[in-house]
C-alpha cells in the first residue's frame, strides 16, 4: 500500500508541477543556473568515464578474440553496438543517478527542512513549479550529454584499439560502419529522455515529500538513487522490449 | 484584522484545534503563546493557507478565505509578510537577492532600479545596510532574523506572521528583534500575529494575547492582564521558569 501511495503522490508531483508557472523572467534565470548544475557539471565525469569504459570495452573483446576466422573489425562493431545500445543511454543515467539525484534530492530536501518551500507557499509561490520545473527543462539537454559520452567512448575504443595494436585503424572505422542501423541511434534516444526526465522527476519527488532533519536528507538521498536505479532499470527494459523486440 | 471563527483542524484522526475562536487586531503585535503541541503552529498555518481546516471560517478584514477567488488569493499572498522560525532564508542567494526576491515575483515590468532602492531601503530600516552582498551563511543568527524581516516587509504586507522569531538568540537580540517587530507593526499599520513561547516577549510585546492549551484557546487578554490573572492554566505556563516565579512570590506577597 505504502508503494501504491508513493506511486499516486509522485504522479500529483507532477501534476503540481506543470500548473501555476512561476514568473518567466525568474524561470528563464532558474533554468539557466540547473543547466550549468545538471548539465555542465556533469560533463566531467561522463567525458572520464565514458572514454575509460569504451577503452576497456575494446580491450576486452581484443583479447576475447581467439579465433582467426572472426574479424578484428568485430572489436569495433562490439564497442559501437554496446556504446550506443546500453553503455553510454543506460550505465550512464545509473552514475547519473547518483551524481545529478542526489544533489537534486539534497537541495530540495534541505530547503524542506529549512522551511524554504514554505516560505515560497506562503508567497504564492507554486513551489513544485519553482524547484522541479527547471530541472526538467534543463535535463532535457541530458541526450547532449549522452551523445558525448557517446562519441568519447567510441573515441576510446578507437585509441585502444589501434594505439594498443589490436586493430588496424581501416579495419576499426569499417568495423564502426558494419551492420548500422540508424534506428538503434533514435531508440537510444527516446530512451535517454526517458531517463532524463526520470533523473529530474523521481530524486525531486524525494526530496520534496522528505520529513525529518539533516539527517533523514542523507537518507532520502540514499532512496532516491536507489528508487532512480530501478525505474530506468525498468523503464529500459519496456523500451528495449517494445522498440526492439 | 483577522478573524477565526470555531476553527477545526485535526491530523491522523486527532483534532489539534478545538474550535478556535479569537481576533487578531491591525496596528497591534497579537501573540499565540502556548506549550509546545498546544496547535500554535498549526493555528498559524491553517490562517496562511498552509493547512486547510475541516471545519470554521478564516476571515481576512471581514472576508472569509474560502471564498477568496484565485486571484484575491494571489492578491493576499502579495499582502502576507512571514518570519519564519530559521530564517527561512534561501541559502543560495545573498541578503540583497533574499530581500528582492518578492519584489522579484510581483512587481510587473521592468521595475529593477526602483526594487533595488526598496530593498536598500528596507534593509537600512532593520539596520542592515552594508550586509547586502553576504550570503546567509556568512552572518550571525540575530541577522539572519532581520534579514527575515526585511523580506517579511518589503512588499508593504497588511498582514505579518512571526513564528518564534527570536527563538535562537541571545536575551538582548531577542529584545531588539522583538522591538523592531513592534514598530514596524505601528509603522506600517499592519496585523502581527507572533507565536513564542519567551515571556520575555510577551513582557515586551504582548498588545493582544491568545493562550493555547490542548488545542483550544484557553485564554485570552493583553501583557497587563496575564500576570495578574488567577487562571491556574495561564499561570502554570506563565510562572514555569524561576525568573517569573519569584516575580509571581513578590506579586503575591505584594511586594
Amino acid at each position: 500500500m505504502n508503494y501504491l501511495h508513493s506511486i499516486g503522490e509522485y504522479f500529483l508531483m507532477l501534476k503540481g508541477t506543470f500548473h501555476r508557472m512561476t514568473k518567466g523572467s525568474v524561470l528563464r534565470g532558474l533554468i539557466l543556473k540547473e543547466l550549468d548544475d545538471l548539465i555542465i557539471g556533469s560533463m566531467g565525469i561522463v567525458s572520464f568515464l565514458s572514454f575509460f569504459i569504451g577503452a576497456v570495452v575494446a580491450l576486452q573483446t581484443a583479447l576475447n578474440l581467439n579465433n582467426p576466422l572472426i574479424p578484428k573489425s568485430l572489436v569495433a562493431f562490439a564497442a559501437r553496438q554496446s556504446i550506443i545500445l546500453e553503455f553510454a543511454p543506460t550505465f550512464i543515467s545509473i552514475i547519473m543517478a547518483g551524481k545529478v539525484g542526489s544533489y537534486i534530492t539534497s537541495s530540495i530536501g534541505s530547503m524542506n527542512v529549512t522551511e524554504q518551500i514554505d516560505a515560497l507557499e506562503v508567497m504564492g509561490i507554486n513551489s513544485l513549479n519553482y524547484l522541479v520545473f527547471p530541472k526538467i527543462v534543463a535535463m532535457m539537454f541530458y541526450p547532449f550529454v549522452i551523445a558525448i559520452s557517446m562519441f568519447l567512448g567510441i573515441l576510446g575504443a578507437y585509441t585502444a584499439a589501434v594505439f594498443g595494436g589490436f586493430v588496424a585503424p581501416d579495419l576499426f572505422v569499417q568495423g564502426l560502419q558494419d551492420d548500422f542501423v540508424p534506428f538503434q541511434l533514435v531508440y537510444a534516444f527516446i530512451k535517454t529522455f526517458l531517463f532524463a526526465f526520470i533523473l529530474a522527476t523521481v530524486p525531486a519527488y524525494h526530496g520534496y515529500y522528505m520529513k525529518g532533519g539533516a539527517l533523514e536528507v542523507g537518507e532520502a538521498s540514499t532512496t532516491a538513487f536507489v528508487w532512480t536505479s530501478v525505474v530506468i532499470i525498468i523503464t529500459n527494459y519496456i523500451v528495449t522490449q517494445l522498440l526492439l523486440s | 484584522m483577522i478573524e477565526v471563527k470555531d476553527l477545526h483542524k485535526g491530523f491522523n484522526g486527532e483534532e489539534v484545534l478545538k474550535g478556535i475562536n479569537f481576533t487578531f487586531d491591525r496596528s497591534k503585535t497579537n501573540l499565540i503563546i502556548g506549550q509546545s503541541g498546544s496547535g500554535k503552529s498549526v493555528l498559524l498555518k491553517c490562517m496562511l493557507g498552509l493547512f486547510t481546516p475541516e471545519k470554521g471560517i478564516i476571515e481576512y478584514d471581514g472576508k472569509p478565505y474560502a471564498e477568496f477567488t484565485d486571484d484575491e488569493k494571489k492578491d493576499l499572498s502579495k499582502n502576507i509578510g512571514m518570519v519564519f522560525q530559521g530564517g527561512a532564508l534561501f541559502d543560495s542567494m545573498t541578503v540583497e537577492e533574499n530581500v528582492l526576491f518578492p519584489l522579484r515575483m510581483f512587481t510587473k515590468g521592468n521595475k529593477k532600479k526602483e526594487n533595488l532602492e526598496r530593498v536598500r531601503e528596507v534593509l537600512k530600516r532593520v539596520n542592515l545596510d552594508g550586509t547586502e552582498d553576504k550570503m546567509p551563511s556568512e552572518i550571525s543568527g540575530g541577522m539572519q532574523k532581520r534579514v527575515s524581516i526585511a523580506r517579511a516587509i518589503v512588499n508593504r504586507p497588511k498582514y505579518l506572521f512571526c513564528d518564534e522569531p527570536n527563538s535562537g538568540l541571545d536575551p538582548k537580540t531577542a529584545t531588539v528583534i522583538d522591538n523592531l517587530i513592534q514598530e514596524i507593526t505601528h509603522e506600517y499599520d499592519i496585523t502581527t500575529i507572533i507565536i513564542t513561547h519567551d515571556m520575555n516577549s510577551v513582557l515586551e510585546i504582548g498588545q493582544k494575547i491568545a493562550f493555547l492549551k490542548d488545542g483550544v484557546l484557553a485564554w485570552k487578554g493583553d501583557k497587563s492582564q496575564i500576570f495578574k490573572t488567577d487562571d491556574e492554566t495561564v499561570t502554570d505556563f506563565v510562572y514555569s521558569s524561576d525568573l517569573f516565579k519569584k516575580v509571581r512570590k513578590a506579586q503575591l506577597q505584594g511586594l
